[in-house]
């Protein structure tokens, strides 16, 4: 697409890059047909090409943001669709997080907004806020309905009910990493943040994993929050040094004991971790570095996958429906590895129509825009139920929370299906099913 | 560039903006009314991003009932309106006027009904052509026309456009397909044609719709034939070490009377373009490739076969590669129909879309090389080779705007070729802005003003599409 900026806006790196993105946009409009809030909402503005297309003029004029185009934007589940879809091999991802950063510069959100997500990005990265919050979610359970008549209460009201999906999982503390005899390799397992607070069970099944194929798993202790909460919020220079600092405690663990891979359980953390070479490529004491770090950066089913697998213990054969989370399927493009371990172990996976589409979950998406976050989550479960499954499976603990609030059938993460196959415990939710 | 012209504004309609839109917002719900400058601007293109124009408002109705009032009063009150699919227009057959209002359809996508045994399934306009056939897939069944962009264009569009595609040459285009529609008239009236069926009693009305690019009435919903896939289908790619011989072989092949599904082309360059995104398997040491689909039983496909291959072979063919496998079947047709996105990562380019003999197809291939190159461009083609429905892709910088006016200028020229050799202007992506001015080329001044004689039985005032199709100023006279 013609591009129309000035010499002096051009020198800039992030307006060079997204220049360049802009001119592989032929807006043959072919990402509107898999976008989900075009499918819903069938208005230009809310799909790849028409968001491009605002962005495009907001950065060639160096205008403020407007109130509508940040409608738009927000409306964007940074699920990544698009990018699958497009044979033009426009980055979306880039284009969408410059001009999220340019709407935090030049817009000032209404005042309840700007609670709202100065509270997501001061608490979700930090397990200990985290429990708190949540210990207050759950007190507030009863008078939820209250708060949907505040400004911004609804996106409150959706954070508390969201919360109670949260209970069935057991809050544990941060794991200590795991040594084995004549290791085959050495790996850093992401503890991640969310993760650490409601879903321990998922990183101690891959931990079992990883130390019964011979795999030593450390998991550095000062490690923090990958950034990617905060990058969607539009809080770039926090992502940034969250970045950083995420490179340089593992860059020490490669220089102590090397590492083989940094595993990823959550694939929403897995997409910017492999993404910090880009973000930091302008950052020359970060640039090479960074590169190394998400040159290293594997879902865990991605580097089961490139193992010798041990054969599974259990009798299997339960009928699995697999949820690709969007951040692995687009934002990773890690498609069949965890399909095909659970086939391997003898589990019956069945495919789920629209399996391109979100569940909703993205991130904090579920929080601040409810409204299609519940009518995606409905149109998931519909069509996860479609193929009659006995457990969901997926790799992304967002979805695991998203789809769990919306069906009664279980949903687990794919390493604690493996990790009890080859002789771990049964995942909680599976308790009374397969017991 | 700019080299298109549009007709000036009409003052008092801007003027009068603000009343229109308060009236707008009492026929539409309010979820599809858009106003304001920033979401508007969405709308102010299609796939030919080389022209823009700001509409004066956007309205996205759900219901027939909502076009009707919508066009009802902009028809009393002298409002231009231009309808939209899904704007993948390579003709920018919905780029908006500023004195118009865009009536999209992208909210009307629902299925209405879907019937196996008299094999049809009605749908709104909205409905994207490829998720016809993923409705009816389940039960073995298919939509036809499969245009390229079929993952998005919309039944409407589709429509408006007679759009074809690949596996056209066998099941013919949209107008082969279509039993019929429901429609509004500019001044409100919903009118149905056509039926359940092939054919229908009276004039063929339906026929006069399909092709006319939004500019008789806004259908908003379509019946269509829908067919039973064949027992298996399988593509073959012949490679070959020239243009003429690739070209020749495609002429032999319809000359020998044998109709494969599909019949596509690709030269050089496409061919490095589309391996390079799709990993096909693409012969890259070729100067010609022919992707021939044919269908049947094993034993159906292994006759028709070895007859193209013969053909093939005898025209110097020195790569024949069958598909093995449905994974990739599925690479190879995905690199065909993402050639014109997977251009842009290599150059901005303009698709010209015209139609010829398929013995004109060697000597009309060298000519189009000669062409581009006097205008000191390059050029990728890659299209329907069955049909003679030829899409050269003429690579430029757009935003060297002296390259703009070369790559108009070519494509010019291309399509006087195609006139020149026995054939046409359009092949399926219609004429919209992009070959307005060159319909006196094909058509004289008595066929062109039967024409819009007949476009003016249906919007005398013409308030529909108002700026495509017709050389603006022959309609002065017209
Ligand atoms: C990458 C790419 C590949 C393509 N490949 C092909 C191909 O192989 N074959 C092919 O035929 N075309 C192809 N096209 C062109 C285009 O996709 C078709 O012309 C398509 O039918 C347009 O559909 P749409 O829904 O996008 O319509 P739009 O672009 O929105 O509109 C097209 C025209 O139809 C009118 N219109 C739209 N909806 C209605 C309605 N409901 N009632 C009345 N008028 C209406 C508009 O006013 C306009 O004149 C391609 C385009 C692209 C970008
Ligand atoms: S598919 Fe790619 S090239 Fe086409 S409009 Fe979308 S982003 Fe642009
Ligand atoms: S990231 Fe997802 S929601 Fe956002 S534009 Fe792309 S497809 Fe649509």
């Amino acid at each position: 697409m013609q591009t129309n900026f000035s010499l002096t806006a051009l020198a800039d790196a992030h307006v060079s890059e997204s220049e360049k993105i802009l001119r592989a946009c032929v807006h043959c409009g072919f990402c509107t047909a898999t976008c989900p809030t075009y499918l819903l909402l069938g208005d230009e503005a809310d799909s790849p090409r028409g968001r491009i297309y605002l962005i495009k003029d907001m950065l060639e004029e160096e205008k403020p943001a407007t109130p509508q185009v940040v409608e738009h934007i927000d409306r964007c589940l940074t699920c990544l669709s698009c990018m699958t879809t497009c044979p033009s091999g426009v980055h979306y991802m880039h284009l969408v997080d410059h001009a999220r950063a340019h709407i935090a510069r030049t817009y000032t959100r209404p005042l309840p907004d700007r609670l709202l997500r100065g509270m997501l990005a001061k608490v979700l990265p930090f397990p200990g806020r985290l429990r708190l919050a949540l210990r207050v979610a759950t007190v507030s359970r009863p008078i939820r309905k209250w708060f949907a008549n505040l400004p911004g209460g609804t996106q409150l009201a959706a954070m508390i009910e969201l919360s109670s999906s949260f209970k069935r999982r057991r809050p544990t503390r941060r794991l200590p990493g795991a040594t084995v005899d004549r290791p085959r390799g050495r790996v850093a397992l992401l503890s991640g943040c969310a993760q650490q607070v409601l879903g321990q069970n998922i990183n101690e099944a891959a931990i079992r994993l990883l130390t019964r194929h011979g795999i030593e798993v450390v998991q550095p202790i000062d490690e923090g929050c990958c950034g990617a909460l905060v990058q969607h919020l539009g809080y770039e220079s926090r992502a940034l040094d969250a970045a950083r600092h995420n490179v340089d405690v593992w860059t020490r663990e490669i220089e102590n004991g090397g590492l083989d891979a940094i595993v990823v359980t959550t694939s929403g953390c897995g997409t910017v971790i492999k993404d910090y070479g880009f973000l930091l490529r302008n950052d020359n004491a970060y640039a090479q570095k960074a590169a190394r770090i998400s040159a290293l950066a594997r879902d865990i089913t991605e580097f089961l996958h490139e193992l010798p697998l041990q054969d599974g213990v259990r009798t299997t054969g339960q009928v699995v429906a697999y949820h690709s989370a969007c951040s692995m399927q687009h934002g990773q493009q890690v498609r069949d590895q965890p399909k095909s371990l659970l086939r391997r172990m003898g589990f019956v996976v069945r495919e789920v129509p629209e399996g391109h589409i979100c569940c909703g979950s993205a991130g904090t998406y579920n929080v601040l825009q409810p409204e299609i976050a519940n009518r995606l989550r409905a149109r998931k479960v519909t069509n996860i139920e479609k193929v009659k499954p006995q457990i969901i499976a997926s790799g992304n603990l967002g979805c695991i929370t998203q789809i769990g609030a919306g069906t009664g059938i279980p949903v687990v993460h794919t390493v604690e299906l493996v990790d009890w196959a080859m002789g771990g415990p049964l995942p909680d939710v599976l308790g009374r099913r397969l017991g | 560039m700019s080299k298109i012209r549009f007709t000036e504004p009409n003052r008092e309609i801007l003027a009068r903006r603000d009343s229109i839109i308060n009236d707008l917002t009492r026929l539409v719900d309010p979820a599809g009314l858009i106003t304001s400058a920033d979401e508007c601007r969405a709308y102010e293109t299609d796939a030919l991003t080389a022209y823009r124009k700001m509409p004066l408002a956007v309205v996205l109705p759900k219901t027939t009932e909502e076009v009707s009032a919508v066009l009802k009063y902009c028809h009393d009150t002298g409002v231009k309106v231009v309808p939209r699919g899904a704007g993948t227009s390579l003709a920018g057959g919905a780029i908006p006027s500023e004195d118009a209002v865009v009536l999209g359809l992208s909210k009307m996508n629902r299925v209405l009904a879907v019937n196996y045994d008299d094999r049809f399934i009605r749908v709104e306009a909205g409905v994207t052509n490829l998720s016809v056939t993923a409705v009816v897939a389940e039960n073995g069944f298919f939509y036809g026309p499969d245009p390229s962009s079929q993952l998005a264009c919309t039944i409407g569009g589709n429509i408006a456009n007679n759009s074809g595609g690949a596996h056209c040459l066998k099941y013919g285009v949209t107008t082969n397909n279509l039993l019929g529609v429901r429609m509004v008239l500019i001044d409100g009236s919903i009118i149905d044609l056509g039926g359940d069926y092939l054919d229908s009693a009276g004039l063929d009305l339906l026929g006069l719709v399909v092709g006319s690019e939004g500019q008789l009435g806004i259908v908003t919903e379509a019946t269509l034939r829908i067919l039973k896939s064949a027992e298996g289908a399988r593509p073959v790619l012949f490679g070959f070490p020239s243009c003429e011989g690739a070209g020749k072989a495609v002429a032999d092949v319809i000359a020998a009377g044998i109709i494969p599904v599909a019949i596509e082309y690709m030269d050089k360059a496409a061919i490095e373009i589309c391996e390079a995104f799709a990993k096909a398997g693409y012969p890259l040491d070729v100067e010609a490739l022919l992707i021939v689909e044919v269908e049947g039983s094993d034993a159906e496909m292994d006759a028709t076969l070895a007859d193209i291959t013969a053909i093939a072979r005898a025209n110097g063919a020195t790569t024949v590669r069958e598909s093995r496998s449905a994974i990739e079947t599925a690479a190879i047709w995905k690199g065909r129909k993402s050639a014109f996105g997977a251009t842009g990562r290599v150059a901005d380019y303009l698709c010209m879309d015209g139609t010829v003999p398929t013995g004109k197809l060697s000597y009309v291939l060298a000519e189009i090389s000669k062409i581009v190159q006097r205008h000191g461009l390059r050029v990728a083609n890659v299209f329907h080779a069955g049909d003679g429905n030829i899409h050269p892709l003429i690579l430029y910088n757009a935003n060297d705007p002296s390259q703009q006016s070369k790559a108009e200028a070519a494509g010019d020229d291309i399509l006087r070729l195609c006139v020149e050799v026995g054939g046409c202007l359009t092949g399926e992506h219609g004429v919209g802005i992009e070959k307005r001015d060159l319909m006196g080329c094909q058509f004289d001044d008595a066929d062109l003003a039967q024409q819009i004689r007949v476009r003016a039985a249906f919007d005398p005032r013409w308030l529909l599409n108002t700026d495509k199709v017709f050389p603006l100023d022959f309609r002065c006279q017209g």
